[in-house]
């Protein structure tokens, strides 16, 4: 029998190894996993590459990771926010460095690992900074660059409900990042709101089929809040 | 600017600048609207003229802002704010958001800016190279891949310098992209010509807008 739900966040989190890359779900506090990322935390790992919407706020969830210096490099599209102090400080200091990526090429990026999509070519960016050092390629007489597939060796995501082969609905906006990354990533960790039983969610519902998904756990965390 | 300039000449509120963008969208266009002043363009389409809004965040129909007792916490716009989902709306996960914005799917993408010049370069998510840590979002994907950037801004920013220009000196959004630029001072294609005047606030000359706009300006044929 197949069940992906795990029983405590040592199960859910065992493995990730230092140095690794971790794709992290939300968009602002919707959809963010934020007890899997307190459970990152609490789990070790270090010298991460963390790629995110976002480069946290406050001195909580991602922003506390950086924080205790877990966090080598952030890959994000935006890294400003209501509170963005834990982050700015870091990168004046020199202690953490930054991939800034237009929000559509991150999330294309990601598809493509997904996809088994190494690298594509796109117009966001031409003649910009962000165009500099790479491939330009005319194609039915318009530019592109290539951009590289952005691959995960863990992903943190936020469902709304799963079942134990790890299929995942999302709720309203709380979608966003999360499938793009679960299907990006070597080892996808999902927290959800509700646990179904097998059959119980419509197959036409499912947004993120459990072929994507490795571990689930339950966190009834409620709405989201603060952004 | 002369005491009888000043006298005779009001400049557009951010407020008649989002209803005079807003009657050019015409119904069933599919629209993106850049967070802050662009925004505000959503008041002024009324909800019978079926004009789709697009978030980044994955949200397709997006409806005015809810009433303060009926907030859904689930559901914000790309600003981070609350927002609404009118009858036909649609959730999607980023990167079809994005698919719809980089597939060319968007009738429409309208943006603040630091700078336009008048071969359509745009300049809207960083005031220098040295930027302590840029953030660009969505921007530059919107200004690719949409079908038409418009530009909503002021003319000048708030020492006086003028934003239409000859060349932009900030870093670029994305290179000859924006259509039209909506001021407080006036409505400006982007020509092959260069910069066309559509219209000017009431009491502005021809001559005092050019002398607040970096570029050569073209009167409309």
């Amino acid at each position: 029998m197949i069940n992906k739900i795990v029983q405590s966040m040592a199960d859910l989190m065992a493995g990730i190894k230092d140095g690794s890359t971790v794709l992290i779900g939300g968009f602002g506090a919707v959809g963010q996993p934020n007890v899997l990322i307190d459970g990152l935390i609490e789990q070790g790992a270090t010298d991460l590459t963390v790629a995110c919407n976002n480069a946290g706020v406050g001195h909580v969830g991602l922003a506390r990771l950086m924080e205790l210096g877990r966090v080598r490099k952030i890959i994000c599209s935006f890294p400003r926010s209501s509170d963005p102090v834990v982050f700015e400080t870091l990168y004046r200091a020199g202690k953490i460095e930054l991939e800034i990526v237009p929000q559509g090429t991150l999330a294309e990026r990601m598809r493509a690992a997904g996809a088994g999509v190494p690298a594509f070519f796109t117009a966001t960016g031409v003649g910009t900074k962000m165009a500099v050092g790479k491939e330009h390629r005319e194609i039915d007489g318009r530019t592109y660059i290539l951009e590289n597939a952005l691959r995960g060796d863990v992903a943190l995501v936020e469902a709304w409900e799963a079942d134990r082969w790890g299929n995942l609905t999302f709720k309203q906006a709380g979608r966003n990042f999360n499938p793009v990354m679960a299907m990006a990533a070597q080892l996808t960790l999902v927290q959800t709101q509700h646990i179904r039983e097998l059959g119980e969610l419509n197959p036409d519902h499912v947004v993120t089929p459990g072929i994507f998904v490795d571990r689930v756990l339950h966190v009834p965390y409620g709405d989201p809040s603060g952004f | 600017m002369s005491a009888a300039e000043t006298a005779t000449f009001k400049p557009f509120s951010r407020t008649q600048m989002a209803q005079r963008a807003a009657v050019d969208i015409p119904e069933g266009w599919y629209v993106n609207l850049g967070i802050g002043i662009p925004t505000l363009i959503a008041d002024y389409v009324p909800i019978d003229r079926e004009v789709i809004f697009h978030s980044e965040n994955g949200v397709l129909g997006m409806g005015p802002a809810p009433e303060k007792d009926k907030i859904e916490p689930w559901l914000i716009n790309a600003g981070k704010q609350y927002v609404t989902l009118r009858a036909g709306g649609s959730f999607c996960h980023h990167a079809d958001s994005f698919s719809m914005i980089r597939g060319g799917h968007l009738d429409l993408c309208v943006l603040g800016a630091f700078q336009v010049a008048d071969n359509g370069d745009i300049a809207n998510w960083a005031t220098s190279d040295n930027d302590t840590a840029p953030a660009v979002g969505g921007a530059m994907d919107l200004a690719a891949g949409a079908k038409r950037l418009w530009v909503l801004m002021e003319h000048t920013t708030k020492d006086g310098a003028p934003k239409l220009v000859t060349k932009c000196t900030y870093p670029l959004t994305a290179p000859a992209a924006v259509k039209r630029v909506y001021t407080n001072l006036a409505t400006i294609d982007v020509t092959e010509r260069g910069f066309v005047v559509r219209d000017i606030a009431p009491g502005l000359s021809f001559e005092d807008l050019q002398a607040r706009t970096d570029a050569k300006l073209h009167q409309a044929a």
